[in-house]
């Protein structure tokens, strides 16, 4: 019999091959998909998320858990199509116009991974158009961005305006972050949310699809 | 234990070359090409601030850092440049270390290979010492294999090797954001060849006070400080460091009775915060 909490456990602890054996063990045993989702991987994400917040873990710690997490969710990903089950939400996500700086982004787009999301990830240095493009073409219900230089972060404001001027910007949520950005500058150009971190960005984005 | 008098380094070059006219899409690295003269600029107010060892605006000229946007055989001509400019404005003055920054990309994270890193650091490191570097700077690191990576291949071009890592992370702002403590980072540079180590950007200097008192309890090596003023913050649309260079200075003898045998500024750091910092030496050693 398939151990939820081994699964939790060793996503937890970063240990993707026990990660896997035990997803694949469970798959072997019928169990529902949706029942490791919510009873071992979310819960287990969640928690490294905690201590991420608390400073117990750093990011390769973070990194590790949210690989092993992926690596399960991979096995799940074909039952899931199969039954028609739609993801939490959908995400775009890439870095401001002129900031090559993607590590954090990349650590948000993992989270958000691991908790369910779909993301449609840009990259770094990423045009306003090409973000509006992406808002018609996957039809998100949030788009993400950051900047780590303070001289990027005007860039943000410029993609919200150019959502707003391609008509897109009522059909979407947008969420920023980086180490210079603050709830105060969000809330100015436009933004719906703020997070500092990747952990608390996993919450945000569940609270401003929920609102 | 390293005694003697310390050696004042540089300030900022990103903050200062943005107010001459860098733009928030242009990578400053490619300024020694453009623009070599407001470069100099920069390098040349350090030296006349009192800067004894200067560095290069090549922070991101390593194919990784700079992201794809200077490919070779420009980069190697971008590190060339960078050199030139500071020796000019070193005019024998200053001694020159040739600055090398992180990749921007995570080994753990599978963006980017061992022999990647390898490849790209030597590559810079060989380009700086050809040009003619004094030494060679492995600044604002923070994962512990990435930065030895660079040190060996910095060291195998037989220059000095500084070698620095950003603590700023953690209950107690005393890890890198990949975890490494100071004595971590003391034990695994030294391991991989560099002749110097330190701490810088960070918090501001007040933070890394303690920071350098751990770092030469755990090494015999000289021990090099560059921190920022401050974080930066946003004040009606303007960026902002809150840390004023008299400020700085106020806590550049702390830094000195910690055992920093270098000591300069980072971001948000200007040749004002150098000129404070002399005179804080001066007397403090009078």
């Amino acid at each position: 019999m398939a151990d939820l909490n081994k699964l939790y456990q060793a996503i937890l602890t970063g240990d993707q091959k026990t990660a896997v054996a035990v997803t694949e063990e469970a798959l072997a045993e019928k169990i529902d998909p949706q029942v490791l989702i919510n009873q071992a991987m979310i819960p287990a994400m969640t928690e490294a998320g905690n201590k991420f917040e608390c400073e117990e873990y750093f990011v390769p710690e973070l990194l590790l858990a949210a690989r092993a997490m992926k690596a399960s969710l991979a096995l799940l990903r074909p039952l899931l199509a199969e039954r028609g089950a739609t993801p939490v939400g959908r995400v775009v996500i890439g870095t401001a116009k002129g900031d090559l700086h993607d590590i954090g982004k990349n650590l948000v787009a993992s989270m958000l991974e691991g908790g369910g999301f779909e993301v449609h990830d840009l990259g770094a240095d990423v045009p306003a158009e090409k973000f509006v493009a992406a808002v018609r073409e996957k039809n998100p219900h949030l788009v993400c961005m950051s900047a780590l230089l303070t001289v990027t972060m005007p860039a943000m404001r410029t993609t919200i305006q150019a959502l707003q001027e391609a008509g897109v910007r009522q059909q979407v949520k947008v969420m920023v972050g980086g180490a210079p950005v603050t709830p105060d500058y969000a809330r100015e150009i436009g933004a719906d949310g703020y997070a500092d971190n990747a952990s608390s960005a996993v919450k945000k984005a569940r609270e401003l699809l929920a609102a | 234990m390293v005694s003697g008098r310390v050696i004042l380094t540089d300030g900022a070059w990103g903050t200062e070359l943005q107010a001459l006219g860098l733009g928030p899409d242009e990578l400053p690295d490619l300024w020694n090409l453009a623009h070599p003269e407001r470069v100099e600029q920069v390098a040349r107010a350090y030296v006349e601030a009192g800067s004894e060892i200067i560095l290069t605006n090549t922070f991101r000229a390593n194919r990784l850092g700079a992201g794809g946007r200077i490919l070779p055989p420009a980069l190697a001509e971008v590190n060339r440049a960078g050199v030139e400019i500071s020796r000019r404005a070193a005019a024998g003055r200053a001694r020159v270390f040739a600055s090398i920054g992180p990749s921007g990309k995570l080994l753990i994270e599978g963006a980017v290979t061992e022999d990647e890193l390898r490849a790209a650091f030597s590559e810079q490191a060989e380009a700086l010492c050809a040009a003619g570097a004094d030494g060679l700077l492995i600044e604002t690191m923070s994962d512990l294999t990435e930065a030895a990576i660079a040190v060996a291949a910095a060291k195998a071009t037989g220059l000095v090797v500084v070698a620095t890592m950003v603590f700023d992370s953690g209950k107690n702002r005393d890890r890198t954001m990949m975890g490494v403590s100071p004595e971590q980072a003391a034990e695994a540079l030294a391991a991989a060849g560099a002749d110097v180590i330190g701490a810088n950007c960070g918090n501001g200097i007040a933070a890394y006070v303690p920071i350098c008192a751990r770092l030469r309890a755990a090494t015999g090596l000289p021990v090099w400080i560059k921190p920022n003023a401050g974080l930066p913050e946003l004040e009606a649309g303007r960026v902002v460091y809150r840390t004023s260079p008299e400020e700085f200075a106020r806590h550049v003898p702390e830094l000195v009775r910690a055992g920093a045998n270098y000591i300069g500024g980072c971001c948000g750091t200007n040749p004002a915060f150098i000129r404070a910092a002399r005179a804080a030496l001066e007397r403090a050693c009078a």
